[in-house]
Formats: structure tokens, C-alpha cells, sequence
């Protein structure tokens, strides 16, 4: 706890360690979304990047309210998740990528996942960059930590 | 489902792992001839189906993962909190039932087995008995038990004891995963022996010989320490007797109605060695026997029932004892290779976390008689030697010996003190036992009427703060006073009761760390540090009634009181009275050991105080911060300077804040209010009413600030630390064993301290956007 570098290479290996996380957008009438996503984040865990199709609610949520959560965890799906899983919930902001930003980034996001080329690089798909304000690390059921970003 | 019990006929090495090494080894002489207990095995399957079926598996997780248990991933849990998750991991078994299923099954094989006999219950942990791991006395075993619920209950204490703390401690230390523990029980007819004891085929230090000891009665006083043994050095090439110390031999434990008892031994027993020289001799030959059937050299406990019978006719005749007489073998398990001393150094520590009552008085009359009363004189000689004349060479000395003083003590007492602590452990377990309360710390109501050191302080600084708030003169004399720094005119009855609570609970001032109010005019009769206090607590009324000075309390202890002895019958009654007192004895010191300790570091600070001072004066900056030995140092050294502490949580463009933090549920209730972290006297001085008082651990000299607090947070764990039970007397919300606490609040921070579950929830000041998002319910 009192060892900031070990609370940063627990977030990165947790993020690692998952391919998806939740992704939660706001509807027009303020009712929250949610999503399962394929995710990256970056080394420094400041940017996470998603790709999602234009046509979905998604990415019309994101286009009217670009303040996203996410949720990141390593369940297992069995009784001792409660004491032994971590969970890390994101709050940033999404922007989707295009252009040279956009042909720089996607290469990073199909690195992790090489089966969504064709679907990440239809024309009809959109790369969204989350700008990460904060993390909310928890473990051990109940111990939390904020991660701000400077 | 299969067989819930194994008789010993049918466990074979296939099932060692299940049955663990104690039951294999009662197997393995039984095959071989050697006269053993009828016993079954409960094997580990048992175990694991019961904490699967109830839920039990995963919420002893919750309370062993509350803080990283091995150390890898942060600090450990303190032994105290440790002592905590294992009490209410006891209560969670005493209050599970087993499934029907499994306790039909395992009731019909008992009821078959033993009837209406009486039997022992122990544990047969797999890895217990190993030749590299001796868990010998860690955990638990129940002698003379009866009647298949009983049976089934204690079985269930048995498992238990896997989570006790010594064996939660040991296992910990030897690098064992927790989570994979699991325990095989052992039930065996209690064999009623006469004469009991231990033997090693081998003696740990000297390969030639081998060595038995023996009680009369049954063998648990010789295995819990109770009752001395004689003992016999043998010579094992020739079998002779090479030495023989006989003990007092006044008294033997027996079974009881249920249990066993210490009864004093008839002296006509007394004058004779519980065994004859032919006895040695045949006690010698079977474990000899054994060490050839196991290879190993063995530590044997065996029990005699009867009369004497001569060697051939004990050896080799019956297997599962039956009724007759002569020489049962109750366990047989490999001599750690450790080599005895040392594993036994290792031990020795774990196992006085499970001190027997006897033990518990014997030190009780030691701290009364000798401790207190030694820590009493001490603080007082350092006293009457004043250290502003010495030369800063001589200081810098005095220092050192003054630190070396109070480390001397703080040895003391965590070897004597800490101890004695569990006087109140073992009459709660006792409690737990036979009550199965809902709230396993309920028995500590029994123990708050106990009337302490620092609330008789708090009570007297309550009535002088009444007393400046009826009386608007007085209390603007007192502002005056600390304002201009000059005595004021101050009614003379008031300074009387000033003097009086002076002379008997010092001025407050230096309490813990050195601060600017350290040094008291002579001529000033009221110190500032006390009116600071007053004045702040004149403002307000009196929030929190400590239960003593509450009388409503009485009736329902007394009610509690009684309710507890009811449960205990003619002997044992009176016993569980003494318990009890034992125990609030062991309560009401857990603060004045405190108290009696800080007048020792007061005096440290007295020496260190005058050394900042004076380094203060050569111009040096920020002293305060500086360590006691620092002060010395620099006192010595000119050019001196101590390595100072990062603060900054910072990293690479990051900032880490605690948001929520766990420890242990120390005090019910929950609290809301800002933080005062209180690592300096100064903090303690600028503690306001309704703050939250953060400390490393709380120090009986900062219980002052109690009676203003909304609740309290410490770094320090555990239900029976200094804080918890001051919190508990004033009812306040109180968290204890949060990692870091005063690092990660800072002074100012809202916080909610929830006493029920063990957690503080964090805002920074001002900090609206971390209340807006909502991490938790409690927002």
C-alpha cells in the first residue's frame, strides 16, 4: 500500500491479464450503458483504446457523452472471487482516433488482438482512445486505491 | 457418500494424506501388535465437505485475506489480529452445525464405536508429524468427552484449532499455503491411565540415550506444561539408567465429570516415582520397538492403566487396547530433525500462545508483585535525575541509557505483559464455548467494569472541564493565561484539584513526542497543555459517557454474570469465577501496563526533549523530525545529519490515495468526521471535539483526546489493544490494523469509520469529485 511503483505494477498486470473489460456510456435520457469491449491499455496506463462498429448505441452514447467508465476484474467465476479477485474501475474520457493518430494506434490495439483485424479495420468500425482521468483499484473485497492522473 | 469415518483396520498408506501422519502411525502399530486405543479416523473428506457445504471454506478466507497473510504483497497481520480472525473463525465453527447428512453419517459410526464411552478427541493434521514439521500442541485435543453430540461438537472445535493463531502463526513462518489446510480428527477411547508420559527412543541431543518422563494421571498436564514430570535418562546400547530427576510430584490431572481437572496427588503416591525401574524398562523397550517399526527415532506419548505387568506379557499381546491393563500407546511421531532444542526454540513461542490457566495466575502474580511495581520505581528514579546540567556529551549518554531503560521494558512487556493478555482470550474462548454468542466478543462486556487508569484520568478531567464551563471567570483567566503566558488569577480551590490531578496523572505534556508545551514553568501551576485541553473541552458537553461512570450498565452484566456461571456446575463453577477474575485482571492491565510504560518513555523524552533544545539553539532546523537516537548523535556530532523520510506518494505522473482501507472491526458503530492524524503531542493538543482520531497505535497518554472523538483509526490490530478497549468503554466506532493509516490519512481527510465491518472509507478536503463518483454504497 505504502509502495506507490507496487500499486502501478498491480494495475498493469491486472490490465494485462484481461482482454475484456466493461464499458459503461450514458444513454440520451441519462440511463447508464454497458458493454463488454476487447480492450488495450497502454504502457503507462494512461490510454486505453476499444474499437466498436458506428452503428451501435455505443458509439452514439460516446458521441453525445464522452465521460466513460470501465471495469476491469480477474474473476473466476467461483465462491473465493470475493477475496481474491481485483477489480479496477477506470474513469476517463473517450474520443475516437482517425488519421495518422488512427494508423499509429491500431497497429498497438491488433497486437493484443490479431483476430479482430478485419473487424477493427472496416471502415465502419471506429478506434476510440479513453484519456484515463483515475483508477479505482480494489483487492481483498473491500481495500481500495485512487490512481489520479497528474 | 462415502464412509465418513476410517477404523484403523482399513487405513493403509494409500490414505495418508486424507488421514494425516498421527492416525497413520496409530494404524501402523496396530497392525504391528502394539497395544493402541480403539480409535477412528475422521478423515480430511469430512472436513472439506462440511466447510464447502456451509459456507464456512470461503468466509474464513474473507477473514485470513483481510490483510495479505503471508507478507508478500504488504504487512503482515499483526498476531493480534491474527488472534482476532482466529477467535471469530472458532465462533463461525461453534456456531455451524453440520449438514444433516453428514452428521447422520458420522453419528452412526460413532454411536457404533463408542456408545456411551468416553473418548479423546485430537487432531491429525496431514503434514502435522512430520520428520521436518512438528505441530505437536498447536493444535487442539479434547480428553473425556461423551455422548455422540458432544463428540461431534468437539470435533468440530478440533478443526478449529487449524485456524487457531499459534497454528496460523506457524504455518505462516514454515511458508505453508493456508489456504490448502485441511484436518483429519482422531477419536479414540479415553484410556483412564494412572500414569502417563512422554518418551524419546532417542534423546534430541545425545544419540546414546533416550529419555522418558512421566506423571501420575493422565498425560495432558505433562504435554501442556501443568505438571512436572520425572524423568529418566537411558542409556540405549545397554537399556541401564543413566539418571533419574524426580519432580514435586503434588498433583495429577484425572477426568472429570466432562474434561479433566488437577486434582492434588494422595502422598503416598507422592513419595514414589510414578514408575517402577522394570516399568522404565518396558516403557524404554517400546519405543525402542517403535523407532525399529517407524525407522526413525520417535517421540512417543503412552498412558498405563492398571496394574504393573511384566514386560513380556505387556509386549506383543493385544492391538486396540480393549479393557485390559498395561501400557497404551496413545501417538507415536518422528523427531523432528531439526534437532530437538532447536525445533522446540521454534515452538515454544506458538505455544505460549496458549497459556494455561495456572500458568496465567503464576504470571499474574509476577506483574502485580514484582513488574508493576519495578516499572513504578524506575520512571520515578529517572525522574528525580535532572538532565538540563549535564554537559551534551553526558546527555547524548543519557539518552542512550534512558532508551536502553525503556526497550528493557518494552521487552518486558511484550514477554510478560502480552502474554498475560490472553487471561482474557482463554475466558472468552470459554465464554464463546458455552454460550455461542452471536457476537463473539460479547464476553468483553463482562470485563469493561473493570475500572482503569486512564479513564479515572478522563473521569477527573471531565469534571474539571465542567467546572471552567459553569464558570465563565475562570475559564477567561485560563484563555488569559495561555495567551500572555503569565499566571493569571485562578481561584485557589480550582489549583488544588490542577495540583492534585498533576500529582497523579503527570501534567499531559510529555505525553508521547516531544512539542513546545514539553517544558512547564516552574512557577506555573496550571501547564498550558492542560488548560488546552480543558478549554477544549469546556466547549462542548460531554458526548460519550464512559460505561463505568454508567450506571445503567451494571444490571445487565450482572444478569451476563450470572447467565455465564449458570452454565457451570459445583467445582467448575468456581473455577470459571476465578476465570473470569483472571481475566478482568488481564483487561484492566492491558491499559495500566500501558500507562506504567509511558511515565518510562515520558522519562526517555524528558532527556531527548532537552537534547532537540539544545540543538535547536546551535540552530539546527526541523529537530522535531529527528529519531531519539538521532539526538544523541547530533548531540555528539557537530556535522550530524539524519536521513530524512520521502513523503510523497507519488509516480511516474500518478498520485495514489487511499480510497477505502480495511482493518479489523474493533468498536461497533460508525462515525463520519474529519481526521486528526495525531503523531506529535502537538496533533494531540490541536485535537478538536467530533474529529477522528488516527494513530499508529494509541498510546495510554493520548487517551485524553478520547472522550472528544467522534471514533478511532489505528495502524496497530487486533480487539484487545490499547485503543479498542478504550473506544469499546467510551462506545466509540473504532477500526484497528489499518496498514499505514497515518501515512495514507492525512489530517483534515473526511472520513467514515464503520466499526462493523473493519473499514474507512477516505475523501480528501474539499474533494467533491471522489464523493461524486461513487465507488461504494456508503456514499
Amino acid at each position: 500500500m505504502r509502495d506507490p511503483a507496487a500499486i502501478k505494477s498491480t494495475l498493469q498486470e491486472l490490465l494485462a491479464s484481461q482482454r475484456l473489460a466493461v464499458l459503461a456510456t450514458r444513454e440520451e435520457d441519462g440511463h447508464p450503458y454497458a458493454n463488454l469491449m476487447a480492450f488495450t491499455v497502454s504502457e503507462d496506463l494512461k490510454t486505453l483504446l476499444f474499437v466498436t462498429g458506428r452503428a451501435t448505441r455505443k458509439y452514439e452514447n460516446l458521441c453525445a457523452e464522452p465521460r466513460v467508465a470501465l471495469l476491469i476484474d480477474n474473476r473466476s467465476h467461483a465462491a473465493s472471487d470475493v477475496h481474491e479477485a481485483a477489480a479496477a474501475t477506470v474513469l476517463g474520457d473517450a474520443e475516437e482516433v482517425r488519421g495518422e493518430e488512427r494508423d499509429r494506434l491500431l497497429p498497438i490495439y491488433l497486437a493484443r488482438h490479431p483476430h479482430l483485424e478485419d473487424f477493427a479495420s472496416s471502415p465502419s468500425c471506429a478506434l476510440f482512445r479513453v484519456r484515463v482521468r483515475s483508477y479505482y483499484l480494489v483487492r481483498r473485497f473491500q481495500q481500495v486505491t485512487e490512481l489520479h492522473v497528474r | 457418500m462415502m464412509d465418513s469415518v476410517l477404523p484403523l483396520s482399513q487405513v493403509d498408506a494409500s490414505h495418508r494424506p486424507e488421514v494425516g501422519g498421527k492416525c497413520f502411525a496409530l494404524a501402523e502399530m496396530s497392525r504391528a501388535g502394539i497395544p493402541v486405543p480403539a480409535t477412528v479416523c475422521v478423515p480430511t473428506r469430512v472436513y472439506q465437505s462440511y466447510v464447502s457445504a456451509t459456507g464456512l471454506r470461503e468466509r474464513i478466507m474473507l477473514e485470513l485475506n483481510r490483510k495479505p497473510f503471508d507478507g508478500k504483497l504488504g504487512p503482515n497481520m499483526r498476531w493480534e489480529e491474527l488472534w482476532d480472525a482466529s477467535l471469530r473463525i472458532r465462533n463461525m465453527f461453534l456456531r455451524t452445525p453440520m449438514p444433516d447428512e453428514l452428521a447422520e453419517g458420522l453419528s452412526r459410526a460413532i454411536e457404533a464405536r463408542f456408545a456411551d464411552r468416553a473418548v479423546a478427541i485430537r487432531s491429525s493434521a496431514p503434514g502435522e508429524d512430520s520428520e521436518t514439521v512438528s505441530f505437536a500442541g498447536l493444535h487442539e485435543s479434547f480428553i473425556n468427552v461423551m455422548g455422540t453430540d458432544s463428540i461431534l461438537e468437539h470435533v468440530r472445535l478440533v478443526w478449529a484449532s487449524l485456524w487457531s493463531d499459534a497454528a496460523l502463526l506457524y504455518r505462516r513462518d514454515l511458508g505453508l499455503d493456508v489456504a490448502d489446510s485441511a484436518m483429519a480428527v482422531v477419536v479414540q477411547e479415553l484410556v483412564p491411565g494412572d500414569r502417563s508420559g512422554v518418551a524419546f527412543s532417542r534423546h534430541p541431543n545425545d544419540a546414546s540415550q533416550a529419555v522418558i518422563e512421566s506423571v501420575y494421571g493422565l498425560n495432558q498436564g505433562l504435554v501442556d506444561g501443568t505438571v512436572e514430570p520425572d524423568r529418566w535418562i537411558i542409556d540405549r546400547a545397554t537399556g541401564q539408567v543413566v539418571s533419574h530427576d524426580a519432580a514435586p510430584r503434588d498433583e495429577r490431572l484425572s477426568p472429570g465429570a466432562e474434561g479433566v481437572q488437577l486434582e492434588p496427588l494422595p502422598t503416598a503416591l507422592s513419595r514414589r516415582p510414578p514408575l517402577t525401574s522394570e516399568e522404565v524398562k518396558t516403557v524404554f523397550d517400546y519405543v525402542q520397538r517403535l523407532e525399529e517399526l517407524f525407522g526413525a527415532p520417535q517421540d512417543v506419548e503412552w498412558t498405563w492403566r492398571g496394574e504393573t505387568l511384566s514386560t513380556s506379557s505387556a509386549l506383543g499381546k493385544t492391538s486396540e487396547a480393549g479393557r485390559s491393563s498395561g501400557l497404551v500407546v496413545l501417538q507415536s511421531r518422528p523427531i523432528t530433525t531439526l534437532g530437538h532444542e532447536e525445533a522446540d526454540d521454534g515452538r515454544r513461542w506458538y505455544l505460549s500462545l496458549r497459556r494455561s490457566f495456572e500458568n496465567l495466575q503464576a504470571l499474574r502474580d509476577k506483574i502485580e508483585g514484582q513488574l508493576i511495581p519495578g516499572m513504578i520505581e524506575e520512571a520515578r528514579a529517572l525522574a528525580e535525575q535532572p538532565v538540563d546540567h549535564l554537559s551534551d556529551e553526558d546527555l547524548a549518554a543519557e539518552i542512550d541509557r534512558r532508551q536502553a531503560l525503556y526497550d528493557q521494558w518494552v521487552d518486558v512487556y511484550w514477554d510478560e505483559f502480552i502474554p498475560f493478555a490472553h487471561g482474557i482470550r482463554l475466558f472468552g474462548q470459554v465464554y464463546n464455548d458455552v454460550l455461542h454468542p452471536d457476537d463473539p466478543y460479547a464476553f468483553m462486556d463482562l470485563l469493561t467494569d473493570t475500572e482503569m487508569a486512564s479513564l479515572a484520568r478522563n473521569r477527573a478531567l471531565e469534571q474539571m472541564a465542567a467546572t471552567i464551563r459553569n464558570n465563565p471567570r475562570l475559564a477567561k483567566g485560563l484563555r488569559e493565561q495561555l495567551a500572555d503566558g503569565e499566571d493569571a488569577e485562578i481561584d485557589e480551590a480550582f489549583l488544588g484539584r490542577v495540583d492534585d490531578f498533576v500529582n497523579r496523572f503527570g501534567d499531559l505534556s510529555c505525553a508521547i513526542t516531544e512539542g513546545p508545551h514539553c517544558h512547564v514553568r516552574p512557577s506555573q501551576r496550571v501547564p498550558d497543555a492542560l488548560i488546552e485541553i480543558l478549554l477544549q473541552m469546556s466547549r462542548h458537553p460531554p458526548s460519550h459517557k464512559d460505561r463505568f461512570s454508567n450506571n445503567d450498565g451494571g444490571r445487565s452484566q450482572v444478569a451476563m454474570r450470572d447467565e455465564y456461571l449458570r452454565q457451570f456446575e459445583g467445582d467448575e463453577r468456581a473455577r470459571a469465577a476465578e476465570l473470569l477474575d483472571l481475566a478482568r485482571t488481564s483487561y484492566q492491565l492491558r491499559d495500566d501496563d500501558n500507562i506504567h510504560l509511558g511515565r518510562i518513555e515520558a522519562q526517555v523524552l524528558v532527556a531527548v526533549s532537552e537534547g532537540r533544545q539544545r540543538l535547536e539553539s546551535r540552530g539546527m532546523e526541523r529537530v522535531e523530525a529527528f529519531r531519539n537516537a538521532d539526538v544523541a548523535e547530533a548531540l555528539r556530532d557537530l556535522n550530524f545529519v539524519p536521513e530524512a523520510v520521502p513523503e510523497e506518494d507519488e509516480t511516474d505522473g500518478f498520485v495514489i490515495r487511499a480510497r477505502q482501507l480495511v482493518g479489523q472491526p474493533a468498536g461497533p458503530g460508525v462515525a463520519h468526521g474529519p481526521a486528526r492524524v495525531v503523531v506529535s503531542q502537538g496533533d494531540l493538543l490541536a485535537f478538536e471535539h467530533g474529529e477522528i482520531l488516527v494513530c499508529d497505535a494509541v498510546d495510554p497518554n493520548m487517551t485524553f483526546v478520547v472522550p472528544l472523538a467522534a471514533g478511532v483509526v489505528e495502524r496497530r490490530g487486533g480487539m484487545l489493544i490499547h485503543g479498542a478497549i478504550i473506544a469499546r468503554e467510551y462506545g466509540l466506532p473504532c477500526v484497528t490494523g489499518v496498514p499505514d493509516a497515518t501515512s495514507l490519512i492525512r489530517t483534515g481527510d473526511i472520513l467514515t469509520v464503520d466499526g462493523h465491518l473493519g473499514i474507512v472509507t477516505l475523501k480528501k478536503r474539499g474533494d467533491a469529485a471522489a464523493g461524486a463518483s461513487g465507488l461504494s454504497s456508503m456514499d
